[in-house]
């Protein structure tokens, strides 16, 4: 749509402006303040400049993080993604009952308050008391989740399948449902494969909606905080500690508020970066 | 697709299966279903005001964020949908990175900002909080379906004497009716599972069932079957909001953009 030029458009972006800027950039200079300042306590602070970034630029238990961060963010991308695209294309066609059941059953997990989702993992994959654990347990594997790391990253990462899958979803759901009718009437004319089907109609339909479904999975599961919390508490050692689990540590546990806020301006930077391609990919595709 | 969908309600079987076991069931023996059905976790949920007032405290911080989230959102996304304006795509990104920010990069600064201007353990301070990442989305949202709705009905309503607030009112949220529903939901949804900021920001007066619920593992031990009981009551909301939009559900995931 041709949009006109009208700087008073501005009055109406107002609002939102004086509101964000409370709530977003209010408590923004507050972490930049205490990420060049030192303090002693008594509220006294003295400037320590850019120590804090190269601390924390140096850290090994923060790279210790961050690498765990992208191998969680790159393993729950790689599954959720092919799996949503999956589930979707396997959708109930025609509209009736069993499709609104579906839907309404696929976004439940998506309105669970995350801490719930948390506890309904511990429950389910504890050994004593869960389904999974003891299952698991009874089929053999030794799995317990609070003390070998590798259970507690198969548990995290079933869970985030479990949560967030369905996000992709009804991403994907939403723009097959887009494509008209005649172009697999016209495929079929063609005998093309159900391969080449998906790889040249559906593929490029839904590339607009995977883009978003993609930056959104990316900025939550490199945010993830509650369900880990909840689940392992960052254990068992560090093995499922997070960036933002660790940050809160850093922050709230040890109060060491410079590099904290430091820690955080660095995380913030990493993820607009990050988003910042793919929204721009995303904005290319829509202009098409 | 069964499959997956079994797979999506083993989890919430199975925490319905041992709220309504007792304590000493859920410890002593392992089986699918309880043996003995048990309301007792239940009741004292109902019964005990610590509990259920931290439903009350949720479900309001919870409201006044979509209709603050909306009033504001509203404008903007007719804004950035209809006019160009100088900075128009850098404060749209802008808006958009607010939802990118980790929520823990905020909690501390926001307990002292809202301690400072004396809001701290009230509604209001988790509403606006929550704003930070549900009007980005909002307008997000809005202005996806807003750039749906063809121009020539704007100028025709002009045409035709109404005014700016009146086209608005009239003739244009009817239209997007069904985006503003979309929008609600998606507030409601973020800021009902949020539980970093609404536990951070509130102590007593507004605790919301989220902190409640962590607190309460915390101090008591294990009460597992009252844990599973608050968790279902928990997703009665949810499952709820959902039944009303299922039918814009697909398109409101999409963000209004096929």
């Amino acid at each position: 749509m041709k949009k006109t030029i009208n700087q008073k458009a501005w009055f109406m972006v107002l609002p939102v402006l004086l509101l964000v800027s409370f709530s977003a950039i209010v408590p923004l200079m507050t972490v930049v303040n205490y990420s060049v300042q030192d303090t002693f306590g008594n509220n006294e602070f003295f400037w320590v400049g850019l120590e804090w970034f190269e601390e924390v630029l140096h850290s090994e238990r923060i790279h210790q993080a961050l690498l765990r961060q992208s191998l969680f963010t790159g393993i729950i991308l790689a599954i959720e993604i092919p799996l949503g695209i999956f589930i979707a294309l396997n959708m109930p066609k025609e509209k009736g009952l069993w499709t609104s059941v579906c839907l309404v059953l696929i976004a439940l997990p998506l309105l669970i308050p995350w801490n719930v989702v948390g506890t309904i993992w511990q429950v389910f994959s504890r050994i004593d008391i869960g389904l999974l654990g003891h299952s698991l347990q009874a089929l053999g594997f030794d799995y317990n989740y609070t003390q070998d790391a590798d259970a507690a990253w198969f548990t995290i990462i079933l869970m985030d399948v479990w949560h967030w899958t369905s996000l992709v979803v009804l991403l994907c759901y939403a723009g097959l449902q887009s494509i008209p009718a005649a172009y697999y009437q016209a495929a079929e004319i063609d005998q093309a494969s159900s391969w080449s089907v998906f790889r040249y109609i559906e593929l490029p339909k839904i590339k607009g909606v995977l883009i978003i479904a993609i930056l959104l999975r990316f900025m939550d599961s490199f945010m993830i905080y509650t369900e880990p919390f909840v689940v392992t508490g960052g254990g068992p050692g560090n093995a499922t500690t997070f960036l933002s689990i660790d940050l809160v540590k850093m922050a709230i546990g040890q109060f060491d508020l410079g590099p904290a806020a430091a820690f955080s301006l660095i995380y913030f930077l990493v993820i607009m970066l990050i988003s910042w391609v793919f929204y721009t990919a995303m904005i290319r595709d829509e202009e098409q | 697709m069964i499959a997956y969908i079994v797979f999506l309600m083993l989890p919430i079987y199975w925490l319905i299966n041992m709220s309504l076991k007792t304590n000493q069931e859920i410890l002593s023996t392992f089986s699918l279903w309880p043996q003995q059905l048990s309301f007792e976790n239940y009741r004292l949920i109902f019964t005990d005001s610590s509990w259920y007032n931290g439903y009350i405290n949720s479900i309001i911080y919870v409201l006044m964020n979509t209709v603050i989230s909306l009033t504001v959102a509203l404008p903007a996304a007719y804004a950035f949908s209809r006019y160009r304006f100088i900075g128009d795509k850098h404060l749209f990104f802008w808006l958009l990175s607010n939802r990118m920010a980790p929520p823990a990069v905020f909690a501390l600064p926001f307990f002292q900002l809202y301690s400072s201007v004396g809001l701290f353990d009230t509604h209001i301070a988790v509403a606006l909080a929550h704003t930070l990442f549900n009007v980005p989305l909002a307008v997000w949202i809005l202005e996806g379906f807003m750039r749906g709705v063809p121009r020539e009905i704007d100028e025709t309503a002009y045409i035709d004497g109404y005014g700016f607030f009146g086209f608005f009112r009239k003739i244009f949220m009817p239209l997007i009716a069904s985006g503003v529903g979309v929008a609600a939901f998606f507030c409601f949804m973020f800021s009902w599972v949020e539980l970093l900021l609404s536990r951070t920001l509130t102590s007593i007066e507004a605790k919301s069932i989220a902190a409640t619920m962590t607190r309460t593992v915390s101090a008591s031990g294990l009460d597992w079957g009252v844990l599973a009981a608050a968790g279902v009551l928990t997703i009665v909301p949810g499952a709820l909001v959902i039944y009303f939009v299922r039918n814009h559900i697909a398109k409101g995931f999409a963000l209004g953009r096929v």
